[in-house]
């Protein structure tokens, strides 16, 4: 990748991460951890690789995403913020009665969400029926997904994923998001989803395993898929609250908000960053 | 007079299928291994391109139809009751009904008629579950006539719409003639002693009843509630101003069903004796359909026994 385009997905990436920190502690609640560890992904498939229309989010023909770790909604919001589907200001409503902005993502109100998400193991489901749909249907968009490495304990995602290969649907792609922590502890404490690229193997998906922090290798993977004849599940390796130093790997910053004064190194951390790179 | 043609439900809808199929191509069938039971095997026949088959997991199949019906494609997904409603409820709730999603849910094999697969199967708490959701639509067709229309404007209907047919032949009692409105009730007897709102296969034995209490002197008025959900409040109300009492029957648990909505949408506007039959907080169990109908107190006689409750306990 071009050094100048990648400086512009890391600055592109750190102002989506200061729009997360943002309406967390705006909402005083939230998830903070697992939206800054997808945020590298989230942040190179709407800038760089999604066909897509900020002005026309319903666009008939645009790719499709489905935030399947739905609680990272303050990561998509932001994304979807920075890249023009609304005010990043709005970010600051997060959570409230009278904001677009659920919880988790809500499809009827919130521009440029695809799919309501939220209960785990559905949005993959959503994802593949995307994916039937185009193929069915004669479409050539295509439909990606985010899945947390906690998420894959559900059943309904082996589901999914065995039906995806056996349909063939080489138009889908699914990132896991292995930050390796989820909100009971460490993933092999809790209920050990490993190996998680065997697994996708054993359901005949292609496996890529990635640094999800590094964007040549999500923008090599995401070239690699394009280029396989069955659904690709890219498992990238995460840092979980990455970006901020005292949330980095730290499974208590799954689901609580900074406060004011958390806010404030927070923002000063991303902010030397962005300084150091522009 | 000739016998009475009988089919079940879960065949007309079938067929409605297999005929939809034939005159548009803007929908397709999903199914989760059920097929031949379900009767979209007839779909699947017709139109093997227009058929897939999810296998066995039904909350799969539910988000992937969710998952068409984002991208604004027309989607029936098919299942027992007992799995599309019951296994799959938080797929339906927070899948198709929270974002309002065009998808038809065919389940069959609903109610104690069942038979021989015994409790595990007869799903008596579908139309509990299914009236939770916001913005659910469900229909509960009494004969063949009315499967088949109500599949159509299904297919036309703006959000999810959950349809519930049976395994057991029942008597075809509607003619080509029958109008068929999804949220509209149909007065199919005039009465003034006491109303019968009925649903489902109980619809027929309601019309029996009609004619063991008319040969009683107790003229009851006959209303067949298609749809659960939204209720037909007017044509409740009507009666409950017209007769005074009402009887509900379904083959449904008596808890959250049609009893329970009629006497719901009574209680806070016209408060009059409604009695509910159904099935009484109980599981099912093996046996032969009918059987099981008479067991459970399902029948006609059931219904005049009810009937003449409701009028007793006028003020």
């Amino acid at each position: 990748m071009d050094n100048a385009v990648k400086k512009d997905l890391q600055i592109t990436a750190l102002k989506v991460r200061m729009g997360i920190i943002e309406g967390v502690h705006s909402a005083k609640s939230g998830h903070p951890g697992g939206s800054l560890s997808c945020t590298d992904i989230l942040t190179y498939l709407y800038f760089k690789h999604m066909n897509i229309d900020p002005k026309n989010p319903k666009m008939e023909n645009r790719d499709r995403f489905v935030l399947s770790k739905g609680h990272a909604a303050p990561a998509l919001y932001s994304v979807l913020a920075n890249r023009g589907y609304f005010d990043v200001e709005l970010l600051k409503t997060l959570r409230k009665p009278d904001s677009i902005l659920q919880g988790h993502p809500d499809m009827k109100h919130i521009p440029g969400v695809d799919m309501s998400s939220g209960s785990l193991g559905q949005g993959i489901s959503a994802a593949v029926g995307m994916a039937l749909s185009a193929k069915h249907f004669g479409d050539d968009f295509k439909v990606y997904t985010v899945l947390g490495d906690g998420e894959i304990e559900e059943g309904q995602v082996w589901e999914a994923a065995m039906f995806a290969a056996n349909k063939g649907l080489s138009n889908l792609t699914a990132f896991v998001d292995y930050n390796n922590l989820q909100i009971d502890g460490t993933i092999e404490e809790v209920n050990s989803a490993m190996p998680i690229d065997k697994k996708f193997e054993a359901f005949n998906w292609h496996v890529i395993v990635i640094n999800g922090h590094d964007f040549d290798e999500i923008e090599n993977a995401l070239k690699e898929a394009e280029t396989i004849d069955k659904p690709v599940a890219i498992v990238a390796k995460t840092v979980k609250g990455k970006g901020v130093s005292f949330m980095e790997n730290q499974v208590g910053w799954h689901g609580s908000a900074p406060n004011d004064e958390q806010y404030e190194q927070a923002m000063s951390e991303l902010n030397a960053q962005l300084a150091e790179l522009q | 007079m000739s016998e009475v043609r009988k089919v079940a439900t879960r065949v007309s809808y079938g067929n409605a299928l297999a005929e939809l199929g034939a005159k548009r191509d803007d929908f397709v069938v999903l199914d989760a291994d059920l097929a031949a039971a379900t009767q979209t095997g007839m779909f699947k026949k017709a139109f093997p391109e227009r058929f897939y088959d999810c296998g066995i997991a039904e909350q799969n199949m539910v988000g992937i139809a969710a998952g068409i019906a984002a991208t604004g494609k027309k989607v029936i997904c098919s299942s027992f009751a007992m799995f599309a409603a019951g296994r799959a409820y938080e797929q339906v709730r927070n899948s198709i009904g929270y974002p309002h999603l065009n998808v038809i849910i065919g389940a069959t094999h609903a109610g104690i008629s069942v038979g021989e697969d015994g409790a595990t199967h007869q799903c008596c708490e579908d139309i509990a579950l299914m009236r939770t959701i916001p913005g659910m639509t469900i229909i509960n067709p009494a004969d063949e006539t009315e499967a088949k229309m109500a599949v159509e404007a299904a297919l036309d209907h703006d959000g999810p719409v959950y349809m519930r047919f049976g395994r057991l032949a029942v008597p075809v009692i509607f003619g080509d003639d029958y109008k068929f409105e999804i949220g509209k009730g149909v007065e199919l007897k005039e009465g003034s002693d006491v109303t019968i709102i009925a649903t489902g296969l109980m619809v027929d034995e309601a019309m029996q009843a009609h004619e063991l209490l008319k040969a009683e002197g107790i003229s009851a008025r006959i209303i067949n509630m298609h749809t659960i959900k939204p209720l037909d409040k007017d044509i409740v109300l009507k009666a409950a101003k017209e007769t005074g009492a009402i009887v509900t029957a379904e083959e449904h648990s008596v808890i959250g069903g049609l009893g329970s909505a009629v006497a719901e949408a009574l209680a806070e506007e016209y408060p009059v004796p409604v009695v509910k039959l159904g099935v009484y907080d109980r599981f099912g169990y093996s046996g032969p359909a009918p059987k099981l109908l008479d067991e459970f107190g399902l029948r006609a006689v059931n219904i005049v026994e009810k009937a003449k409750k409701a009028i007793s306990m006028k003020k």
